[in-house]
């Protein structure tokens, strides 16, 4: 062992890999890499998901658990804070490798579980626990009777490139990341490559933005090129607020070297010298990550001055964002940025034009960018080989809800929504029958039942009138009522409008008046109101085109859209509340209507005693009755009760 | 009160710094005071006007104190969609506080926020940092006695 191996890698992976333009074609550096790499092995390697999700699910309770049993076995191994490999679900997961053996995949490994499967692994039997799979290797000899992790049903029907590292590599090792083929674009770009290259290679592959809007990536970027100025700006978005979705951020924690090298290339290729990754200040994690990634690009040579020999300059700088829905919008994140507060600005003026201080400032979305390296480093017709005629590429959801499986999906373009549930979601959880899927809270757009064969493509969503999404994927099943959960967007929208639009800051409050009259009690049950409810659902409709219409931002401009597609796919809930007051799903509490079952109830009298306002009557050791005038529907009388005679109509 | 540590890792005193500076004298002190305002809005010569617009623009600003068991509740979408709204209403009633606020002994605070990001294992709290998933409603109320208990121990 030399006495600084860091410093003896660093040097072998500049010199010999990252500087030699013909390293794809040396074998004898090949059998080095796959040890720096992490795909063989010395010595026992064992491999936590750690990302937040993990830690989430226990983690961290693993780890230490592992770390003691290393310790006061003295054994030594290599143990690694990974990533996540998106299947949440399993977590915590813990990966073993031993020396000459294929990788194996252990799910839920609590801390409890540890020391039966260290004292078996390390001894080289299979333990009897839950295996996910093993990673089959040409070289490394199979585990008998492990199947390989790749024909999982969660793995299988997914296209996995931006996560292809994700789970696999330890998320903070710049050698690892090297070692697989990174940073290889990125100094090929500035040695090869002028930017009007790069920017056209981008447009050529058909890349449109994931942010939600699909803008095509390669237009922002040339625009932002070919516009005269003596300094210019890139921003990555890592706000990702949409709520139901973080893959932005499982992806930027088990893998933030791929998201600084593509950073780097987009920034060298729309001639800005500064790069800001403006993220969320609650990613914790992803934060100290990339902070480290930075630092380690930095001792690489990577960022900075003369990178590379190349006269090339860009820094990274990391900002944290103090929370606001809208500064997903990128003017509005541009004004964070400069340390005012997150208002849109009207466009045109298009930030690639004017942007950060009025200079050039291209914004893209992370999972955007995290396609940039592989389409400089396989060209814009592999990328366009993918996917369907209209949408290149994959697509990156979060799965959660009432799936038999939650975690962090790819698919390609083209796949169904169908696919996807049956496949990676392994179906529905429970027994309830399938009601939508909903796409993030910005697009409000729902998969029905009936299309279920729709394909993930933006044309093709665009016909039933639905958006790809940010990448939330919540699946509803007969227990959600629609109208509440229209009600629960209003009401995020009305709280995080930032209040330049007056449509949209006043606009959402009344239409949150109008869902709250729908699914609230009435204070008397006269036909007026049914009539002034009915009102109201009418004005909707005029009142969201007001709002789409006039509003400055993506976000005024969608914040109608989940009450318009609930008033499109689910009218008769509409209904059923406006008229009948009634919940099919029992959500809306305020609807429902109790009753005491005089066969069960034993006259226990404790629900006279709890009842608020007096609305139960009766004699101790006798039925009692609720009088429905009186009841406010608040439930206490359903909780308190121990003979389940309290029913809901 | 002691800023000049925090102010002197801002030593350019630029507009851009404002956010940053703010969220770092927040990591130390808890909440935002009307006298940081003032000091903040000297050392970058920015009108306070301007800094109360911009710390209450976002929501991870505060101006008050929280308890010391501060309760983050997720109110994302599949959170809402697992029962979260029930969630919130029982434990306003466990707190005897409103989501925003906190409690006169400074033992509780509740904030409800957009979403953690661990949607599968919705409806889920996190208290000082430590998470609690799949909550029940008799999850949260042995949660929270245990705490009472812990604070009742102590005295």
């Amino acid at each position: 062992m030399s006495p600084e191996p860091d410093k003896d890698i660093r040097q072998f992976l500049t010199k010999q890999v990252l500087s030699d333009p013909r390293r794809d074609d040396r074998t004898d550096i090949k059998k080095s890499l796959s040890y720096i790499a992490g795909e063989r092995v010395h010595k026992p390697m064992i491999y936590v998901g750690m990302a937040t999700c993990g830690r989430i699910a226990g983690a961290d309770k693993t780890f230490e658990a592992i770390r003691e049993y290393l310790q006061e076995h003295d054994i030594d191994a290599d143990l690694v804070e990974g990533g996540c490999v998106g299947f949440c679900m399993e977590e915590p997961l813990v990966d073993v490798q031993l020396p000459g053996k294929a990788r194996l995949s252990f799910s839920r490994v609590t801390a409890e579980k540890v020391q039966s499967l260290l004292d078996d692994i390390l001894n080289d039997n299979l333990p009897d626990l839950p295996v996910l799979g093993q990673y089959t290797d040409t070289i490394l000899q199979p585990w008998e009777d492990v199947p390989g992790i790749e024909s999982h049903p969660f793995f299988s029907g997914q296209h996995r490139m931006l996560l292809e590292h994700c789970g696999i590599i330890d998320p903070v090792s710049a050698a690892q990341y090297i070692a697989k083929g990174g940073y290889q674009a990125f100094i090929d770009t500035i040695a090869r490559h002028t930017p009007a290259e790069v920017c056209r290679m981008i447009e050529e592959s058909g890349l449109a933005g994931r942010g939600g809007g699909g803008f095509p990536a390669g237009k922002k970027w040339s625009a932002a090129l070919n516009t005269v100025s003596d300094q210019k700006f890139f921003v990555c978005n890592a706000v990702e607020s949409d709520p139901g979705s973080y893959m932005n951020r499982a992806i930027i924690e088990s893998n933030p070297h791929r998201l600084i090298e593509a950073v780097l290339i987009a920034a060298y290729a729309t001639g800005a010298n500064k790069a800001y990754i403006f993220i969320r200040k609650e990613f914790r994690l992803a934060i100290k990550r990339l902070q480290a990634t930075i630092g380690q690009a930095g001792a690489y040579g990577l960022t900075g001055h003369h990178i590379f020999d190349s006269g090339v300059n860009i820094d990274v700088v990391i900002r944290e964002g103090a929370r606001a829905f809208v500064c997903g919008e990128e003017t509005a994140l541009n004004n964070s940025i400069e340390g005012k507060r997150a208002m849109p600005a009207s466009k045109p003026p298009y930030p690639a034009e004017r942007g950060l201080w009025n200079k050039p400032t291209v914004v893209n979305n992370v999972e955007t960018l995290f396609n940039v390296p592989l389409i400089v480093k396989n060209g814009p017709e592999w990328f366009r080989s993918l996917g369907t005629e209209s949408s290149k590429g994959t697509k990156l959801y979060t799965l959660s809800g009432r799936l038999k499986n939650y975690g962090t999906v790819e698919v390609l373009m083209g796949t169904t929504f169908r696919e996807i549930i049956e496949g990676a979601g392994g179906g529905l959880a429970g027994k309830l029958p399938f009601k939508a899927i909903v796409l993030g809270i910005n697009s409000g757009s729902y998969i029905t039942a009936e299309n279920l064969d729709a394909r993930v493509d933006y044309e093709s969503l665009e016909s039933i009138g639905a958006a790809l999404g940010s990448g939330a994927f919540v699946v509803l099943d007969q227990a959600t009522c629609m109208v509440d959960l229209a009600r629960y967007f209003t009401a995020f929208f009305k709280k995080e409008s930032c209040g330049k639009c007056i449509p949209c800051r006043e606009g959402t409050a009344r239409m949150l008046e109008v869902m709250e009259q729908v699914t609230r009690k009435p204070s008397d049950t006269n036909s007026f109101q049914t009539l002034e409810r009915f009102k109201g659902v009418m004005q909707l409709k005029s009142l969201a085109s007001v709002i789409s219409d006039t509003s400055l931002c993506s976000l005024g401009k969608s914040a109608p859209n989940p009450v318009l597609n609930t008033l499109k796919h689910f009218k008769h809930e509409f209904d059923a509340h406006i008229f009948d007051r009634k919940c099919e799903a029992g959500v809306c509490t305020d609807l429902r209507v109790y009753e005491i079952n005089v066969d069960a109830c034993t006259g226990c009298a404790v629900c006279f005693k709890k009842c608020p306002v007096d609305a139960i009557i009766g004699t101790p050791r006798y039925p009692h009755f609720i009088v429905q005038d009186k009841c406010i529907g608040c439930g206490t009388c359903f909780d308190v009760c121990k003979f389940n005679a309290v029913i809901i109509k | 009160m002691e800023l000049g540590h925090i102010l002197n890792k801002f030593p350019n005193r630029r507009r851009e710094d404002l956010i940053s500076l703010l969220q770092s004298i927040q990591d130390e002190y808890g909440f935002l005071s009307e006298e940081i305002i003032h000091i903040v809005g000297d050392y970058l010569d920015i009108s306070i006007n301007k800094i109360f617009g911009v710390a209450t623009f976002y929501d991870n600003f505060r101006f008050g104190p929280l308890g010391k068991y501060h309760f983050r509740l997720c109110h994302g979408t599949a959170c809402h969609v697992a029962g979260s709204a029930t969630i919130l209403k029982e434990l306003e009633k466990l707190l005897q506080i409103s989501h925003g606020e906190t409690d006169k002994n400074g033992l509780f605070s509740l904030e409800v926020v957009s979403c953690i990001g661990a949607c599968g294992l919705a409806p889920l709290i996190e208290v000082n940092e430590t998470f609690y998933t799949n909550i029940t409603l008799d999850i949260l109320k042995d949660l929270v006695h245990s705490f009472r208990e812990k604070e009742s121990a102590a005295l």
